[in-house]
């Protein structure tokens, strides 16, 4: 059961990020993504964790893309048409892509993988994992998440001071 | 039992969703009704009276004629987003009702029947992540018509309910750090006795301009100011595409009253814990959908600056307040 689960998300995942790259047309693109997201988010509930899963919906489609959609839809940009301005860029992404593409081949195949005991829903976790997020956050991970907040703090006076210069 | 617990699991659970779909387009249609009657009482005029008794068959000759209108799209519409934004509109309005509590289980002989269609321990999280889906719907159904005044409708709305969405969550959170629980269930079970509205008055009021704001209700309607923008971002649909968004409003009208019942006024528990049931939920939603409508008949629309101030220098300040506020507390009485 599960794993015919996991199997429709998959490729519904594949497709649509395949989708991202490949539509020509921005706001297809950011849909696709959206997309992506969402059954992103439906593999972290089959893992077992639907905090992050719900984390992931709300920041990530939500917020962050919803955002994109915004900038997008004031910009209107022309779709691509294949030839243009990025034309010198390709011949760097074939290069670099390639070299991803090969490290990622390399460190799956030499990385031993332990196969998984059971696939399919782990234990639940008796108080939720919310409350063990919580608490990893404010004790091991603290001084991580505090710089977190300083790094956000400073993009917000940093939007503000530009926002204000232009009035 | 003959069947196996699994497959009639899985049956208990359609027969529950389809119940609720029904239920809600029902409620969808009969709350347009009420609208319309109180908005009448309120201005003045008689209202819808003449379809049935007493107007009473008025949503059902309303169905009938928005089934046979033309369903027509724009020449240079984005066919495909053009169409899938109702259906993105509709469907995350009515997926937020999974984890609504509606009353205590019931019993049939041993079978248990929990009157909710999934108890999930992130409810509230999960209420959230499918709310700030919902704007989707309507951001593609304002670009996809290829429109200026949809567009601008979309953009409006875009920003009001991202704005929004923020104070809404911190005013929720106010009561999770009271109750411990991201469950519905679990945390109208806890009001049993006191309401959570009496330790988080603010956090209520809060939570209830940021519902209107996010429904897209009067006096936050700009996303379809009608004096500015014709519609807003539902300018260019017709047919069954406009009734889908139509009715996502008001499925969305009974989420979020839903929402403040079951998190704020005890759910479907009574008063002092007479008598726990789906009618108190009912009379609840009831309540708070009538203050939607009243405040529709007599408040004035809010100017696109007044509508951020208020979101980002009220409400966000307040809310921030709020936790702390309950924190502090929280800390005193060493809960």
């Amino acid at each position: 059961m599960e794993i015919v689960v996991f199997y429709i998300f998959a490729a519904i995942v594949v497709a649509a990020a395949l989708g991202v790259i490949l539509l020509r047309n921005p706001v297809h693109s950011a849909l696709a993504l959206a997309l992506v997201f969402v059954c992103l988010a439906a593999m972290y509930v089959l893992l077992n964790a639907p905090f992050i899963a719900a984390a992931q919906v709300m920041i990530y489609a939500g917020a962050i893309l919803i955002l994109f959609l915004f900038v997008i839809m004031l910009l209107a940009p022309e779709p691509e048409s294949g030839a243009g301005a990025l034309r010198f860029q390709r011949a760097f992404a074939a290069l670099f892509g390639g070299a991803l593409i090969l490290e990622l081949v390399l460190v799956v195949a030499s990385a031993a993988i332990p196969a998984p005991a059971k696939f399919g829903f782990l234990p639940a976790a008796p108080a939720g994992d919310v409350y063990a997020i919580g608490k990893l956050l404010f004790t091991d991970f603290l001084l991580p998440f505090e710089i977190t907040s300083l790094l956000l703090l400073v993009a917000m006076v940093g939007v503000i001071v530009l926002a204000k210069k232009k009035a | 039992m003959f069947l196996d617990p699994l497959l009639l699991n899985i049956i208990i659970t359609l027969i529950k969703t389809i119940v609720m779909i029904a239920a809600l387009l029902g409620a969808f249609a009969y709350l347009t009704l009420v609208e319309r009657w109180v908005v009448a009482r309120i201005q003045s005029r008689i209202g819808p009276n003449r379809v049935g008794p007493r107007g009473l068959l008025q949503p059902i000759a309303d169905a009938i004629k928005m089934i046979f209108k033309e369903d027509f799209a724009p020449a240079q519409a984005d066919k495909i987003v053009y169409t899938i934004a109702p259906g993105i509109a509709i469907g995350t309005a009515l997926l937020a009702w999974a984890v609504i509590p509606l009353g205590p289980p019931l019993m049939i002989g041993d079978l248990r029947i929990d009157l909710q269609i999934a108890d999930i321990n992130i409810a509230v999280l999960y209420l959230l992540a499918i709310g700030s889906l919902g704007i989707y719907g309507i951001v593609l159904g304002g670009w996809g018509s290829n429109n200026k005044y949809s567009l601008l409708g979309a953009l409006r709305s875009t920003a009001q309910l991202v704005s929004y969405e923020i104070p809404l969550g911190l005013a929720l959170v106010g009561v999770l750090m009271i109750s411990g629980t991201l469950s519905l269930r679990q945390m109208v079970e806890q009001q049993a006795g006191v309401w959570n509205v009496v330790w988080q008055p603010l956090g209520f009021i809060i939570y209830f301009i940021c519902s209107v704001a996010e429904t897209n209700r009067l006096p936050f309607d700009l996303p379809e100011a009608e004096t500015e923008l014709v519609a807003g971002y539902h300018t260019e649909y017709s047919s069954l595409k406009f009734a889908f968004f139509y009715m996502s409003e008001y499925v969305n009208i009974l989420t979020v009253s839903a929402i403040a019942s079951c998190v704020f006024l005890g759910g479907y528990q009574g008063p002092l814990g007479i008598a726990p049931g789906p009618h108190w939920l009912i009379l609840k939603i009831a309540l708070i959908i009538f203050v939607f409508m009243w405040m529709r008949g007599t408040l004035p629309r809010f100017r696109y600056d007044q509508l951020m101030n208020l979101g980002w220098k009220v409400l966000f300040p307040l809310s921030l307040a709020n936790i702390f506020v309950t924190a502090v507390v929280l800390l005193v009485i060493g809960k």
